[in-house]
């Protein structure tokens, strides 16, 4: 039954009406961007400019006020009208952002895909309006690597397909290995990780040191399963490096490699190290550095000697109130000044004791945030077990404090992964340096966009997933109180 | 005196530990600087600096101190702080109050913004900005102008620049705007606590800012005009813009990278301050009556007020931290200035590294001294 129509108020009587006048009116707006986006045809031309911009948005919003009728029955109108047309400021914002999607998406296409050159491995070929990622392909291994030598990147991937594997160890862990995972990812592995990048990726004599290391290691596993439990704290205290010491020393001497009968690793000297790879050494390393030194300076700043706090205190806030550009200026400049002048430290090194000093301190910060949340019953309790300083912390304030934390340390995580490009401060070219030296070359000039882009998808890729990782350990390790 | 050895012990080996690490510097940089024949002190702050500065706020060139090109640096520095935080801050707010949109595109928009701009690294953006999007601008010949004043050009934006008569009329009657806005505040604040009635405290603040001033054109003789950039050969292919006020690319880069950036974490500290007040607390205010207006002025902003100020202000200073990343591109801030040019120039690596840092330091504890101050004014007294 048809009753009386009021156009400027929908209402459910006459539903069909307005909701067909209403999506047909809808409908032919998007279409007529979509037309005029996709195939540059304008179907509105005969209408004056500013009008036949506007045309659209005016034909979608009226369409949209027509279907906009509470509780129809239809559930789909329904579910629309309640997450993109609650209103008429909603609805236009919803129409002005879906036209913005069409309208831009030809453009990105096109640059992207449509008319990308991927082809070839010169400058010719990128005649095209859209990207040349040929440009990408054919400097991919700098991207990659920087200036490490093509015949030796094998040792770069190796390291890093070792480290995930020895990284990924906790997956596969037995019961029985669980306890020890805390002391393998805290201690072990970022030891087998320093031997990995500075021995094996560097390269030269020190190959050696890292060959040592990785025998000791290994025998010394071997043999630690035959020891008594009760000693096997003091065996791995001891045992591993009187074995490296012993081998070093004493068995493989100097003299072999100097003689030629053992043949080492090239070397291959820090400042020709670089690109995507640089960034994740650095990071990795400085994310192993600050976080011990974080949660020392932050207990020492909750300590009850006044003396330790103050110098906590004056630690973090220095570190905290400057930027990190300055710290590694310092580095680069002021540092070698303050050192005896036959002792030289590697600008990589410099460069990551800086990084990880400054991250240091906003780690502080964060793991103090999780010290102050938790109730004083907590600190009262392990005291009244009658547990000292180091055992009430280890074994119960910081496992709690920490899963508090989660959150802000990925946080802090994330921004040092961020602030990596930073080192070109001290000459270090890692992904954004090495984009920025590829586009002052006179053979590829003109493709500083593709390469920012290119950069732009790596780090955006790496940091979402960081920052999904943590939501996912915050939920994990979420218990309630 | 409960004097305890076990006290003092630990205190005694951190404090020793840091002065050695300490004297052991001071003595090497000593020796070291003997060995080059550097000598230690601020003198050369005096000297003439002997470099130009591209963009400055106050009047430098070669001939000025090191002291005023410090100056120079520090200027462009707060102007790029100043500028950034501003739009940051709208965008962020914006961002944020559309994140909590109940409008599923709006949402999931602001989500994509704060998603895409958080996730990839400042000095990349900045890149991004300067040497790729910035570049394809057109040459200064072919910039089309906007609204027939602005022209965008590769070598910067080119804006009309206001020159004032009796600039100072004018600059009183702001300020006399503002005054009055405070006083009818506070009048208002009285009236509403003892007879509780309701002035539209917003209404008259509008009002005055613009009638106050609007006055001084009418009556206090003030005028202003514009100068319009005009476009000037220099040579048969060299051309640039005459009079107004020129932004150069460094400036827009670095302002339009830090905002984007920067705008992503004050949207989520305004988004979690809104969040954060309870439900309860709106449903209450509108049960006895409020207007949602007076819901949103009365309840709900005063609370998310002090949940979103302490964060944001932390995204400030971390701005103008970050502000620093201009030497990446050239811009002449404190750091490029200072610690760059006027240290290549002097090889005074530890006094100009240590003035820097300084300056840095006192801008974020001055400022979180302020935040302090303000927390503890806010803080709920709780009995």
């Amino acid at each position: 039954m048809m009753s009386k129509i009021n156009f400027l108020k929908p209402d459910k009587n006459n539903l069909n009406t307005f909701l067909y006048l209403g999506s047909f009116l809808f409908l032919i707006s998007v279409l007529d961007v979509f037309i005029n986006s996709f195939f540059s045809l304008n179907i509105t031309g005969f209408l004056p400019g500013f009008l036949s911009f506007l045309f659209p948005l005016i034909l979608g919003f009226i369409g949209l006020y027509f279907i906009r009728i509470e509780f129809s029955g239809i559930k789909q109108l329904d579910l629309l009208n309640k997450h993109i047309n609650t209103n008429n400021f909603n609805a236009v914002l919803s129409l002005l952002i879906i036209f913005v999607i069409i309208k831009s998406l030809p453009p990105i296409l096109s640059w992207f895909v449509i008319d990308a050159s991927f082809a070839g491995d010169t400058k010719d070929v990128c005649t095209g309006s859209g990207a040349c990622w040929t440009y990408i392909k054919v400097w991919m291994r700098r991207f990659m690597y920087g200036m490490y030598p093509n015949a030796e990147q094998w040792r770069i991937n190796l390291s890093f397909i070792a480290l995930v594997l020895m990284g990924s160890v906790g997956y596969f862990a037995t019961d029985r290995f669980k306890k020890y995972l805390t002391l393998y990812y805290v201690v072990i592995y970022p030891l087998i990780a320093f031997l990995f990048i500075f021995f094996f990726i560097s390269g030269g004599p020190v190959f050696f040191d890292f060959s040592y290391g990785i025998i000791a290691a290994i025998l010394s596993i071997i043999l630690g399963f035959f020891i008594p439990a009760k000693y096997k704290f003091y065996y791995f205290l001891i045992v591993p490096l009187a074995l490296y010491i012993t081998l070093k020393y004493f068995i493989f001497f100097e003299e072999y490699v100097e003689l030629g009968k053992l043949d080492g690793l090239n070397w291959v000297e820090t400042g020709a190290w670089g690109g995507l790879s640089l960034t994740f050494i650095i990071s990795f390393f400085c994310l192993i550095f600050c976080f011990p030194i974080g949660m020392a300076f932050a207990l020492g700043r909750r300590s009850n000697f006044p003396l330790i706090r103050y110098i906590s205190v004056g630690f973090i806030e220095f570190w905290r109130g400057v930027p990190l550009i300055t710290v590694l200026f310092m580095s680069a400049v002021m540092f070698p000044m303050f050192l005896p002048e036959d002792f030289f430290i590697d600008k990589l090194v410099r460069a990551i004791i800086a990084i990880s000093l400054f991250e240091a301190a906003y780690v502080a910060e964060v793991i103090r945030g999780g010290l102050q949340a938790l109730p004083r019953g907590q600190y009262e309790a392990a005291k009244s077990l009658g547990m000292g300083y180091w055992k009430m912390h280890i074994f119960v304030i910081l496992p709690q404090a920490l899963k508090l934390v989660i959150p802000g340390i990925a946080n802090t995580f994330l921004a040092l992964v961020k602030d990596t490009p930073l080192i070109f401060v001290v000459g270090l070219l890692e992904i954004v340096g090495m984009l920025n030296l590829a586009k002052t070359n006179p053979k590829w000039l003109g493709f500083a966009m593709e390469g920012y882009v290119f950069a732009a998808i790596i780090f955006w890729i790496i940091c979402y997933a960081m920052s999904k990782y943590s939501y996912n350990l915050e939920q994990k390790y979420k218990t309630d109180r | 005196m409960n004097f305890k050895l076990k006290d003092i012990v630990p205190q005694l080996i951190t404090v020793t530990a840091v002065v050695l690490v300490f004297g052991f510097f001071t003595y090497n940089a000593q020796i070291n600087m003997e060995n080059r024949g550097i000598d230690f002190g601020y003198g050369f702050l005096s000297q003439e600096s002997s470099f130009d500065v591209q963009f400055s706020l106050i009047e430098y060139d070669g001939s000025h101190s090191y002291l005023r090109a410090y100056l120079v640096g520090l200027l462009n520095t707060i102007l790029v702080s100043v500028i950034g935080i501003i739009i940051a801050t709208i965008l962020g707010v914006i961002v944020g109050v559309a994140r909590l949109s109940p409008n599923y595109l709006i949402n999931k928009f602001a989500a994509f913004y704060v998603e895409f701009f958080r996730n990839i690294p400042l000095l990349l953006q900045i890149f991004f900005w300067y040497f790729a999007a910035l570049r394809a601008l057109p040459l200064p010949q072919d910039a089309e102008a906007i609204f027939g004043v602005f022209f965008l050009t590769i070598k910067g934006l080119y804006v009309p620049a206001f020159i004032w008569q009796n600039f100072s009329v004018f600059f009183n009657s702001i300020v006399a705007a503002i005054i009055a806005i405070i006083v009818i505040r506070i009048y208002a604040k009285r009236v509403q606590e003892n007879q509780g009635k309701q002035i539209p405290v917003f209404l008259i603040s509008i009002g005055l800012i613009f009638i106050l001033p609007l006055l001084s054109f009418l009556i206090g003789g003030v005028g202003v005009s514009f100068e319009v950039p005009v476009l000037k050969q220099l040579a048969t292919t060299s051309f640039i813009y005459e009079g107004g006020v020129s932004l150069p690319p460094e400036l827009i880069a670095l302002t339009l990278s830090l905002s984007l950036y920067t705008a992503t974490f004050i949207a989520e500290c305004v988004r979690a301050g809104i969040q954060g007040v309870g439900k309860g607390q709106k449903e209450a205010a509108a049960s006895i009556g409020l207007t949602p207006n007076q819901v949103l002025k009365l309840v709900i902003m005063p609370q998310a007020l002090r949940i979103i100020i302490p964060p944001t202000t932390n995204q400030y200073l971390n701005l103008t931290k970050n502000s620093s990343l201009a030497a990446a591109i050239a811009y002449p801030d404190l750091v490029l200035v200072f610690a760059g040019t006027a240290l290549m120039q002097t090889g005074k690596a530890i006094e100009i590294v240590s003035i820097t840092m300084f300056t840095y330091l006192t801008l974020s504890i001055s400022i979180s001294l302020l935040m302090n101050w303000y927390n503890k004014k806010i803080a709920i007294q709780e009995k």
